[in-house]
C-alpha cells in the first residue's frame, strides 16, 4: 500500500506544476500595479520602484517564475501586503476554520444523504421515495447563496433563533460555536446531501435486486443486517467517488458562504486578495486549495481501492 | 447481423399475418418507439424540464414584448414596494425599478451567459478531448495533466480570477465560465473517444484508408455526441448558478444590467426591509436549474440507458 501511495503522490506532481504555472501567469495578468495598490496612488515614484524591486516585479516574467518556484520549494509562499503577514502562516491560521466548516458540512451531508438514499431505495416508487427525490432534485439545483440569505432572514432575523455573523467564541462555550456553525454548514451541506441521496438510492436499488441479496434473504438473515452490512458495504464505492468530487464543490461553496456569514476562513481571505490585487495571497490560497483537492482525490482513490477489491490501483 | 436478420424475419412474418399496410404501420410504430425523441416524450420528468426550459427561453426571447417596464427605469417615489403592488406585480427594488421587468430581462442575460459559456467550454473541451483520446501517448499525457491542473482549481475561483483579469461584461463572464468548464468536457470526450476508437467500424475505416481527421470528425465524434449533449445540458444548469454566484459577488454582470445574480445582490443589501427583492430572482434561478437538471437527466436516460435506474 505504501508503494501505491508513493506512486500516486508522484503522479500528482505534474498536476501540481500545472496548477502553479496557471496560478502564476493568471495573477501576473491581473490589471493594475500591485506596488501602487500597496503604497497608494499618492506614493512617490521612487518608493513604488523600490517596492516593485522588493516584489521582484522589475525582473522579466520567466525570472519571476523561476524565483517563485524556488521560493515554493523552500516553503516560501510569499508575503501578503493586505494582511501584513507571511502567506503560509496566514493560511495555517485560517485553514482550520474553513476545514472545520467544510468537514462538518460534508459529514452531515454524507450521513443524512446516505440515510435518505437508503430509505428512498427501500421504498422505491412510493410517496416517500418521490418526496425524497423531489427534495434531492431541489437540493442539487439550489443556489446556496440564495438559500443562505433566506435562512438568515427566517431563522436569524425573523425568529432570532441562530446568530448570523462570525464563528462564535470558544470561551463562551461549545454551544456558541455550534450555533454559529449551523446555518453556514447546513447551506454548504445542501448540494452534497442531495447528491449523496441520489447516488445512494441508485446504488442501493441496483444492489438490492442482485442475486446475493436474494440469497441472504432466503437464508433468513435479518433485513436490517442485509441492508446495513451486506448491501451498504457494496453501495459505498460509488459514494466514495462522489465524496471526492464533492470536496471541491464544498470548498467552492465555502468561498461564497464564508462571505455571507463573515466566517473567518480561506474564502474571505481569497476575496480580500483578489480585491487588493495581493499576488502572493491569491497565488498562495489558490495553490493551497488546489493541493488540498489533489491530495483529497488521492485519498479517495486509495479508499476506493480499499473498499472495492475489484479495483487495482496499480493499473490506475 | 443477427439482429437485422431477426427484424427482417419478424417483418416478413408480420406481413404474412397482417398484410402489408398493417405490417408497415407496426414497423413504423416500433421505429417511433425506439426513436430518441419519442423516448424523451414518454419521460414525464424530462417533459416537465423541457417545458420549464422552453418557458424560460420564451421569457428571454420575448422580453421586450412582455416586460411591463424598462428594466433600468428608476422611479424614486416607489422604492421597496412589495409583491402585488398595483402596477408592479413583483414589487420594486431600492431604486423603484420594476422587479418583474428586471427578472424578465435578467433571464435573457443569465441564459445567454449559461448557454454561451457551455458552448465555449464544449468547443474547446471537445477538441482537447478528441486530440487526447485519439492521439494517446505523450499528447494525451500532456493535455490531460493540464486539464487535471485546471480541474484542481475550485471552479468559482478560476472564474473569479479570469473575470478580474478580463473585467466585467457579458462576453468576459461567458469566456470565464466557459474556460472553467473546459476540463469537464475534455474528460467526458476523451473517455468516449477511447471506447469508440476501438470499435470495429473505426478499424474498418483505417483499413480502407480514411484519413485521421475524417475518421475523428465524421465517425468518432458523432458517436460521442450523445454523452457530450447530456453533459452539456447539465453544465448549462451549473453555468446559471455560476453566473449568479459571480454576479452576487460583484464579479459577474455589472449593474445596472439586469441578471438574476445582480438582482439578488441588490436584494442582499435590503434583505430585512424588502426580502422579495432577493427572494424572487432566487426562485427563478432555482426553477430554471431544476428544469435543466430534469431535462439533462431525461436525455441521459434516453441516450444512455445503462445509467437509467
Amino acid at each position: 500500500m505504501g508503494k501505491i501511495i508513493i506512486k500516486r503522490l508522484l503522479q500528482t506532481l505534474p498536476t501540481l506544476l500545472v496548477v502553479v504555472t496557471i496560478t502564476f501567469f493568471l495573477t501576473r495578468m491581473l490589471p493594475g500595479d500591485p506596488a501602487v495598490a500597496i503604497l497608494g496612488i499618492e506614493a512617490e515614484p521612487e518608493d513604488i520602484e523600490a517596492m516593485r524591486a522588493e516584489m521582484n516585479l522589475d525582473k522579466s516574467l520567466p525570472e519571476q517564475y523561476v524565483l517563485y518556484l524556488d521560493g515554493l520549494l523552500h516553503g516560501d509562499f510569499g508575503y501578503s501586503y493586505s494582511y501584513r503577514q507571511e502567506v503560509l502562516s496566514l493560511i495555517i491560521s485560517r485553514i482550520p476554520n474553513t476545514l472545520s466548516l467544510t468537514m462538518v458540512a460534508l459529514l452531515f451531508a454524507f450521513f443524512i444523504g446516505t440515510a435518505v438514499g437508503i430509505v428512498a431505495a427501500l421504498k422505491q416508487n412510493t410517496a416517500i421515495d418521490y418526496i425524497f427525490m423531489v427534495l434531492a432534485l431541489i437540493g442539487v439545483s439550489m443556489p446556496i447563496f440564495w438559500l443562505a440569505l433566506m435562512l438568515v432572514l427566517q431563522l436569524s432575523v425573523n425568529m432570532s433563533l441562530l446568530p448570523v455573523m462570525g464563528m462564535g467564541d470558544w470561551s463562551k462555550g461549545v454551544g456558541d460555536v455550534v450555533s454559529h456553525m449551523i446555518l453556514p454548514a447546513f447551506c454548504l451541506a445542501t448540494i452534497p446531501m442531495a447528491t449523496f441521496a441520489r447516488t445512494t438510492r441508485s446504488s442501493m436499488i441496483d444492489i438490492m435486486g442482485s442475486d446475493y441479496i436474494r440469497c441472504l434473504k432466503a437464508r433468513g438473515i435479518r433485513r436490517v443486517k442485509v441492508i446495513m452490512i451486506h448491501a451498504l458495504k457494496n453501495a459505498l464505492p460509488p459514494l466514495i467517488t462522489v465524496l471526492g468530487l464533492q470536496i471541491a464543490g464544498t470548498f467552492t461553496g465555502a468561498i461564497i458562504t464564508e462571505g455571507i456569514f463573515s466566517w473567518p476562513g480561506m474564502g474571505t481571505m481569497i476575496n480580500t486578495g483578489i480585491n487588493n490585487r495581493d499576488y502572493a495571497l491569491i497565488q498562495g490560497t489558490v495553490l493551497f486549495s488546489a493541493i488540498m483537492f489533489v491530495f483529497c482525490n488521492m485519498l479517495v482513490d486509495v479508499a476506493y481501492a480499499l473498499l472495492n477489491p475489484k479495483v487495482k490501483l496499480e493499473k490506475g | 447481423m443477427t439482429m437485422k436478420f431477426r427484424k427482417k424475419k419478424a417483418a416478413a412474418v408480420s406481413e404474412d399475418l397482417l398484410g402489408r399496410d398493417a405490417a408497415i404501420a407496426m414497423l413504423s410504430k416500433e421505429r417511433k418507439a425506439n426513436n430518441a425523441w419519442h423516448k424523451l416524450a414518454r419521460n414525464k420528468t424530462a417533459i416537465i424540464g423541457l417545458i420549464i426550459v422552453c418557458l424560460m427561453f420564451l421569457l428571454a426571447i420575448l422580453a421586450p414584448l412582455i416586460a411591463p417596464y424598462d428594466p433600468n427605469e428608476i422611479n424614486p417615489i416607489l422604492p421597496f414596494k412589495g409583491i402585488g403592488f398595483p402596477g408592479h406585480l413583483l414589487g420594486t427594488d431600492d431604486l423603484g425599478r420594476d422587479i418583474l421587468s428586471r427578472i424578465i430581462y435578467g433571464a435573457r442575460v443569465s441564459l445567454i451567459v449559461a448557454v454561451g459559456a457551455t458552448l465555449v467550454g464544449a468547443c474547446a473541451g471537445v477538441l482537447i478531448g478528441l486530440c487526447a483520446g485519439y492521439c494517446g501517448g505523450i499528447i494525451d499525457a500532456v493535455l490531460m495533466r493540464i486539464m487535471d491542473g485546471m480541474f484542481s482549481f475550485p471552479f468559482i475561483l478560476l472564474a473569479m480570477i479570469l473575470i478580474t483579469v478580463l473585467g466585467n461584461g457579458v462576453l468576459n463572464v461567458i469566456f470565464a465560465i466557459g474556460i472553467a468548464s473546459v476540463p469537464g468536457f475534455a474528460r467526458v470526450t476523451r473517455g468516449q473517444v477511447l471506447i469508440v476508437k476501438e470499435e470495429e467500424y473505426c478499424n474498418a475505416c483505417r483499413v480502407v484508408g480514411v484519413s485521421s481527421l475524417r475518421l475523428l470528425f465524421c465517425h468518432i465524434l458523432p458517436n460521442c455526441v450523445s454523452q457530450i449533449i447530456v453533459y452539456a445540458t447539465l453544465r448549462v444548469a451549473s453555468a446559471i448558478i455560476s453566473e449568479a454566484s459571480l454576479s452576487f459577488l460583484g464579479l459577474g454582470i455589472a449593474l445596472p444590467t439586469a441578471s438574476w445574480g445582480s438582482i439578488l445582490r441588490v436584494g442582499r443589501d435590503c434583505l430585512t426591509t424588502a426580502p422579495h427583492v432577493a427572494g424572487v430572482p432566487g426562485l427563478f434561478i432555482l426553477v430554471t436549474v431544476v428544469g435543466f437538471n430534469l431535462l439533462g437527466d431525461g436525455i441521459r436516460d434516453v441516450l444512455d440507458p445503462k445509467m437509467k435506474q
